[in-house]
């Protein structure tokens, strides 16, 4: 029988994960960025620990402050790490775990639809645009129901658009798939 | 294997100049959402711009970084289309103030992103990895722009009779800048050389289909091709474009290496 070795001690890049992956959203405060697919890895790299995420939307404000709040949490800790900025594989919300869209739901954001990323730019445009074709059903976050309209392609943040429930009346945000 | 930078400028300068021209729309929107709308499409512009230049800066290198790009250039170092930087005012003259048609900002930016949901599709190849990192961002973000603007141009187009007298008069005014999109240039012909570009004049066709499906909806007539060929993309450009870079680039050049 051979002899118990102990358990080794946290590495960095353990006790990175543990605290990280409890970090939320700054806009959305109710899902983690683990949840989001924006943290994408915890790893030793060739200047120590690294933190790597990914942007949502191109020009999404809150990546600033992402990189911030994963700097004062690891230096919080007595961890020092670099933020890596990945673009590729692009972030998709597809990466959204069920568990995630149902805290956007309770917090009154209708989760977004699995996207179409597979087809190409030129074909899946032309056809979504055209006037008459059925838009997508969102449900009310409210109140579940289906009679939603949407009220502007674009909304509060980069990553949402507005609708409004026809039946409680309520106006939401719909997290657009992406 | 990376891009040529000129090359890289090109699509940021694209991005950056109509960026900045649709966020002039901020606070003035004709409507609440349509304010949003453009501000929200001035973001993702800007920030496929900052990718693109922080791109091209390493490339680059000698202490170049995306703001000594974005503000630090003057204008025959731009490489936008001219499209990009015409105000939003049909048939204007020399001066840079004017009202702001929204027909026209709407018009251009159907033309605009119907072609660069075709580029950014096939950049996705490029052999640049970054640049086709890039394009799978950006191709995301200019489909829902093209929506967008496709939406409206068609309301518009097949609206009211001034809806429509608007519409058809942004189109006739900048349909014919479209015909840089296929003009040639040296940079565009070295990415290409290299397998980091793409070939332009192969996309003339399914734009021409996505143009040509949108007129038809919106009760448009498209005006035929024709007379001069603009040159923004070799920083040849309209009197328009200085008047954009002094204000954008005003507040950096009087303090520079601010933080903030």
């Amino acid at each position: 029988m051979s002899a118990i070795t102990p358990l080794p001690a946290p590495t960095d890049v353990a006790r990175a994960w543990v605290l990280l992956d409890s970090l939320t959203d700054p806009e959305i405060p109710v899902v983690t960025l683990r949840e989001l697919g924006i943290l994408r890895d915890v790893r030793t790299g060739d200047s120590g620990l690294e933190v790597v995420i990914t942007p949502t939307y191109s020009g999404c404000p809150a990546m600033g402050q992402i990189e911030d709040d994963v700097q004062t949490l690891l230096k919080a800790h007595g961890l020092q790490g670099r933020v890596v900025t990945q673009l590729a594989p692009a972030w998709t919300t597809d990466w959204m775990s069920k568990a995630a869209k149902d805290k956007l739901r309770a917090y009154g954001i209708a989760p977004p639809h699995a996207c179409a990323s597979s087809t190409t730019g030129s074909a899946s445009v032309v056809q979504f645009a055209a006037r008459g074709a059925k838009p997508e059903v969102v449900n009310c976050p409210q109140c579940d129901s289906a009679n939603t309209t949407e009220t502007s392609h674009f909304g509060s943040t980069a990553c949402k658009a507005l609708y409004r429930c026809l039946a409680c009346m309520e106006p939401f945000d719909y997290f657009k798939p992406y | 294997m990376n891009a040529p930078v000129e090359y890289l400028l090109h699509l940021a300068d694209n991005a950056l100049i109509l960026g900045q021209r649709n966020a002039e729309w901020c606070g003035h929107g004709p409507i609440l959402e349509e304010d949003i709308a453009l501000s929200n499409n001035s973001l993702d512009l800007i920030g496929q711009a900052r990718m693109l230049y922080q791109h091209a800066a390493e490339v680059q290198g000698g202490g170049a970084t995306e703001d000594t790009l974005a503000y630090f250039r003057d204008v025959p170092d731009f490489k936008n289309y001219t499209l990009c930087e015409l105000p939003h005012m049909p048939l204007m003259s020399a001066t840079a103030q004017g009202d702001r048609d929204f027909a026209m900002t709407i018009t251009r930016n159907f033309l605009y992103s119907s072609l660069m949901v075709l580029v950014w599709d096939q950049l996705q190849n490029s052999k640049d990895a970054q640049l086709a990192a890039i394009a799978a961002k950006s191709l995301k973000e200019v489909r829902y722009h093209l929506r967008h603007a496709r939406d409206w141009l068609v309301r518009m187009g097949d609206g009211t009779a001034e809806s429509h007298a608007k519409a058809q008069a942004a189109l006739e005014q900048l349909l014919p800048y479209t015909q840089e999109f296929w003009a040639s240039s040296p940079h565009e012909a070295a990415a290409l050389a290299n397998g980091t570009g793409i070939d332009m004049a192969a996309l003339q066709n399914d734009w021409n289909q996505i143009v040509d499906a949108a007129s038809q909806e919106a009760t448009l007539q498209r005006p035929t091709d024709g007379g001069f060929v603009p040159t923004g993309k070799q920083g040849i450009h309209s009197e328009h474009l200085g008047f954009v870079l002094a204000e954008m680039q005003s507040l950096a050049r009087a303090h520079p290496q601010a933080t903030w």
